[in-house]
């Protein structure tokens, strides 16, 4: 039996090429590959406020678009607060959600996987013992956080888990989240 | 000044071959032993440790395995006493209690200065191996002082901890074989789970290695490979002599399972929050490997092959693994590293290093007449086991001796 060897492609709009060039490029030159992304947030009033991103630094030089992107923030009636914004939690787990499911897209393209369409729905879960000082045995941030895929696509199942577990493997925010990182704050 | 044609630096299999090799081509050479023949297995090695190739793997030059049980797993005291005997049998040029101190090109190839003096040769074939230090991460020093670590290449038994718990870091093959071991010693243990290499020891009648050999994965060579760099890094495999023992075993025997450890601060361990997709990831690449093998064994001889009855389980995980661990308040007495190895080079004086300070080289091949032996995927996946030496020696002993007559005739 002759197994025919199928070149698989797809097109998830992600520009793989380009991506593998960067890599190649940026293996030669280690400096371009520093990065450091930025939002500036103007307080408005009680928990609502506004962050403002533009500019970044990338491949040696400042780095900057044509405009502009706001993303507000606010806490909900249930906490006696104005509720014009989501939650700076929610807008993390939209960031991890996000940066999965942008990961998931470059990955199955580059293994020539069709993807049809692809949800996530991600919860994180928090004791608000922990923000309220009221246990301080209780963390501030989210005890677990849960992550469903779903994922329809021209691929086996495994082939699917296969893209998804890459896709953590690669995530910047996936990262951020699991792994301890240093912030250091400082008063103008 | 003593001069030789080739100065072999190690005399452990992959020396030994080297030497086998050269003999065979009538090379004149020196082989410098800093201890003893074979003084990594016989010195730097725990005492239950038995190896994860099959015997009928495990020949040495000249000494092929022809003992009765060629699918069972040998003691490291039963793979000396092999040394020992390959030695009665094959006289090989080796200076034993002779600590290499320093290799620098010199005119007519390199000077290798010695602590019992000094020699010149043409070619030299550094067989010093992957595992001469353990790697252990810089925050390991941020550790109470009152905390015993170790490492596997310094712990011999269960009693050289002090009772208490145990903190097991790394589960590739030393950890999961040290993590049992000492969990049925009577210490409760925690085993910190990074990236790892799960697979099976049998599949479907055959032992996994022997598989790997078959479809091809322990025989692509290195130029073939798309990403080489990645593959010499990715974790040696999970495997023990015995029927796996894997994490779900681990922790039937109460191992608890945490993620990779990620810091220490004197007091805590941290450790990361990916431990279900690091488990699931190597779940996947196991998946994978056996439905290579299915493809194969079900093309060429699927009668031979009875599909396998008891497939293993997926890496059942603790429902919110621990993120920290006081170690202190909890109780922990040891540390035990088992974070890989690195080989030590800082002998070497020749620009042969890249920016990481990892030993360039192609194939084997450092430069004219600079030649090393036994680093991951040398060659091939099997170059740092044991039958891999005598291929890696083969070609690297052509290679030499086609240097050798080149430089003549100039």
């Amino acid at each position: 039996m002759k197994t025919a060897t199928m070149t698989k492609t797809a097109d998830n709009g992600v520009n793989v090429e380009a991506l593998l060039g960067a890599r190649d490029a940026l293996t030669q030159a280690p400096p371009a590959a520093q990065f450091t992304w930025r939002a500036n947030c103007q307080w408005f009033n009680g928990a609502h406020s506004r962050s403002t991103i533009n500019g970044y630094f990338g491949l040696g030089e400042e780095q900057s678009r044509a405009t502009g992107f706001d993303i507000e923030s606010d806490h909900p009636a249930l906490f006696a607060a104005t509720d014009n914004a989501a939650t700076p939690l929610e807008i993390v787990l939209a960031a991890l959600a996000s940066c999965l499911t942008g990961g998931v897209a470059s990955i199955a393209q580059h293994r020539g996987v069709q993807l049809n369409s692809v949800q996530v729905e991600v919860e994180g879960d928090m004791d608000m013992s922990g923000v309220l000082g009221i246990d301080p045995d209780v963390r501030n941030g989210f005890s677990a956080i849960r992550v469903k895929f779903h994922i329809d696509a021209d691929a086996p199942a495994t082939e699917i888990a296969g893209i998804v577990a890459q896709s953590q493997k690669r995530s910047a925010v996936y990262d951020i989240i699991t792994n301890p990182g240093n912030v250091r704050t400082t008063i103008a | 000044m003593k001069r030789t044609t080739a100065v072999i630096i190690g005399a452990g299999q992959s020396g030994l071959a080297m030497s086998f090799e050269l003999m065979q081509r009538g090379i004149d050479h020196i082989v410098l032993e800093r201890g003893e023949v074979a003084n990594s297995w016989r010195h730097e090695r725990w005492d239950s440790l038995k190896l994860l190739t099959p015997n009928r793997m495990n020949a040495l030059p000249g000494l092929p395995y022809a003992g009765p049980d060629a699918d069972g797993f040998m003691s490291v005291r039963e793979l000396v006493t092999r040394f020992d005997t390959c030695l009665s049998r094959t006289s090989f040029p080796i200076d034993t209690g002779t600590t290499v101190l320093s290799v620098a090109p010199s005119d007519r190839g390199y000077r290798v200065q010695t602590d019992q003096g000094a020699l010149e040769a043409n070619a030299v074939v550094m067989a010093t191996g992957a595992c001469n230090h353990p790697k252990i991460p810089a925050f390991a020093k941020a550790a109470s002082d009152d905390m015993v670590q170790t490492s596997p290449l310094s712990y011999k038994r269960p009693s050289d901890l002090p009772e208490g718990k145990t903190l097991v870091v790394g589960a590739s093959a030393s950890g999961l074989q040290l993590a049992r071991e000492l969990q049925l010693s009577g210490r409760q243990v925690t085993l910190a789970v990074g990236n790892h290499t799960r697979m099976p020891r049998r599949y479907r009648g055959r032992d996994i290695l022997e598989w790997m050999g078959r479809i091809g994965v322990t025989s692509t060579l290195y130029s073939d490979l798309p990403d080489l760099d990645r593959v010499r890094r990715l974790p040696s495999p999970s495997l023990t002599a015995d029927d796996t023992l894997d994490l779900n075993l681990l922790q039937e025997f109460g191992v608890e399972l945490v993620g990779r450890c990620v810091g220490l601060d004197g007091e805590e361990a941290h450790f990361a929050g990916s431990l279900a997709n690091t488990c699931a990831s190597a779940d996947l690449k196991m998946t994978r490997l056996l439905a290579s093998i299915d493809a194969f064994a079900d093309q060429h001889n699927p009668k031979d092959c009875p599909a396998d009855d008891a497939p293993l389980a997926p890496t059942q995980l603790p429902d919110g693994p621990r993120l920290r661990i006081n170690l202190a308040r909890e109780g922990f007495t040891s540390i035990l590293w088992a974070t890989g190895f690195a080989p030590d080079f800082t002998w070497l004086r020749a620009p042969h290093f890249d920016a990481k300070g990892r030993l360039m080289h192609d194939g084997g091949v450092v430069t004219k007449g600079l030649y090393v032996m036994g680093l991951p995927y040398l060659r091939y996946r099997r170059s740092t086991l044991l039958f891999g030496a005598g291929d890696d020696a083969m070609f690297l002993a052509n290679h030499m001796q086609l240097g050798l007559e080149r430089a003549c005739a100039a």
